[in-house]
This record gives C-alpha cells, sequence and structure tokens, in this order.
C-alpha cells in the first residue's frame, strides 16, 4: 500500500488529503498513470511526485512505506 | 531554543525576528523581502488569499534555497518565513532576509530566494474573488512544469 498526500486543487477534486493505492515497487511514472486512470486528476500531468519529501523523477521506485505526496505547479510567495 | 531559519507558520509574521536572525559582525548588508497580498490582479479584485503548504518539505525546500545561495554568495546568511491559512489585503506572506559583508550579494541573492520559492517550495495559494474562487498554479510558467496552462494567466509576474 502506498499513502498518497494531496493538496490545492487536487485535495478539492478528490474530496480528501490523502488516498491509498495498492502498489508497490512502482516507477512514478506508472505510479502517475495509475492516479490518472483511477482518479482522473485535472493536473496530473503537470504535476511533480515528491517521495519523501523530496522531487522525484518517472523512473524513480516508490516502495511500500514510502510517503508519496503529488505536488501540483507551485505558487508561493 | 534554537530559532528555525526555515519555517512554515500561521501566525503573522514578525519581521524584526526574521532580520534578527541572519545579523551578523562581519555583515555589512541586510535586505528584506516582505510578499504581501494585493487587491488588484490585472482587473481582478481579491477579497483574500489562502494559502496551503506541504509543510515539512516546504521547510526543507525552502533550507534547500538557503543552501544553494550560501553556495553561490560567500559569507551570507539567510532566513525565509511563509506564512499559510487565510490571508488578508495588505498582510505579508513571505519575509526574506539575507545579510552579507557587502550589499550587492545580500540584494542579489534575495531576488534569488524569491525566484526560488515560486519554483520549488510545495506552498499554494488560492485566490477568492467576489465572483469565484481558484488555486493558482504555474506562475513562473517554469520548465518543471511544460503542459502546464492555467486558465489565469495573469499571475506571471506575482
Amino acid at each position: 500500500m502506498i499513502e498518497i498526500l494531496l493538496f490545492a486543487q487536487l485535495q478539492e477534486e478528490a474530496g480528501t488529503d490523502n488516498i491509498t493505492m495498492d502498489l508497490s515497487n512502482v516507477t512514478v511514472k506508472k505510479l502517475k498513470e495509475q492516479l490518472q486512470n483511477t482518479y482522473g486528476f485535472q493536473q496530473i500531468k503537470e504535476s511533480m511526485i515528491a517521495v519523501n519529501e523530496s522531487y522525484a523523477l518517472d523512473d524513480d521506485i516508490i516502495k511500500a512505506g514510502d510517503t508519496v505526496a503529488i505536488i501540483p505547479p507551485v505558487s508561493g510567495g | 531554543m534554537e530559532q528555525k531559519l526555515f519555517e512554515i507558520v500561521e501566525e503573522p509574521i514578525a519581521i524584526e525576528l526574521i532580520i534578527k536572525k541572519v545579523e551578523d559582525r562581519n555583515a555589512g548588508a541586510i535586505t528584506t523581502f516582505i510578499g504581501t497580498v494585493r487587491e488588484l490582479t490585472a482587473e481582478k479584485r481579491t477579497i483574500y488569499l489562502e494559502y496551503q503548504a506541504y509543510k515539512p518539505m516546504a521547510e526543507k525546500m525552502l533550507a534547500k534555497i538557503g543552501e544553494e545561495i550560501i553556495q553561490k554568495w560567500e559569507g551570507t546568511k539567510v532566513a525565509i518565513t511563509h506564512r499559510i491559512g487565510s490571508l488578508d489585503i495588505l498582510e505579508v506572506a513571505v519575509v526574506i532576509a539575507v545579510s552579507s559583508p557587502h550589499r550587492k550579494a545580500a540584494y542579489q541573492a534575495n531576488e534569488y530566494a524569491i525566484e526560488r520559492i515560486k519554483q520549488i517550495v510545495p506552498i499554494w495559494k488560492k485566490e477568492q474573488w467576489d465572483d469565484g474562487e481558484a488555486w493558482i498554479g504555474d506562475q513562473l510558467e517554469n520548465v518543471r512544469y511544460p503542459n502546464a496552462k492555467p486558465d489565469i494567466k495573469d499571475e506571471t509576474n506575482d
């Protein structure tokens, strides 16, 4: 199981600030595809994935127990 | 108690305290950037802003910006505090203080910090207008989000 944190627009779309997916040892790319297929988030393509509070690349592997977050385009400042 | 140089807070920011954090006997300058909530963006009138952060990662990314600055401008000290939650017009959203032996580095590093915040720090703002609301993204149209085409295009110089 992988817990995924949601923020901003994605959080509102899902109606929750976290979701769990029955996956392990998947690439970031694969996870994004799964998220797109399952939830149809509007912003998934333009979002980054953070694993354990660092930005991850498409080929990085996500393991069970990792803290995953979807980071849509940021707008701080 | 050790003070945090890079912090996400929910209360109003005490600007003086952020400046204190970078004071240094070898500094000849301290620059301070104060980001405030603006009422008018193009023709849209903002009622208030709501900021949200992925707090642990946001503080980590602020610290990363601090490290980048120390690498680029020797002898600088950096402190950044960003506020989240609901903010009214005029309220302070972010304070960046940089000290350095000479003023030029303090100015340059301070601008670098705000640009990097808008690129890598997981903080989002939602605009509340009198006729609607929207989460704002991709203000810099930066390369991290090549496909981002937000509906609101008047935020590019925010």
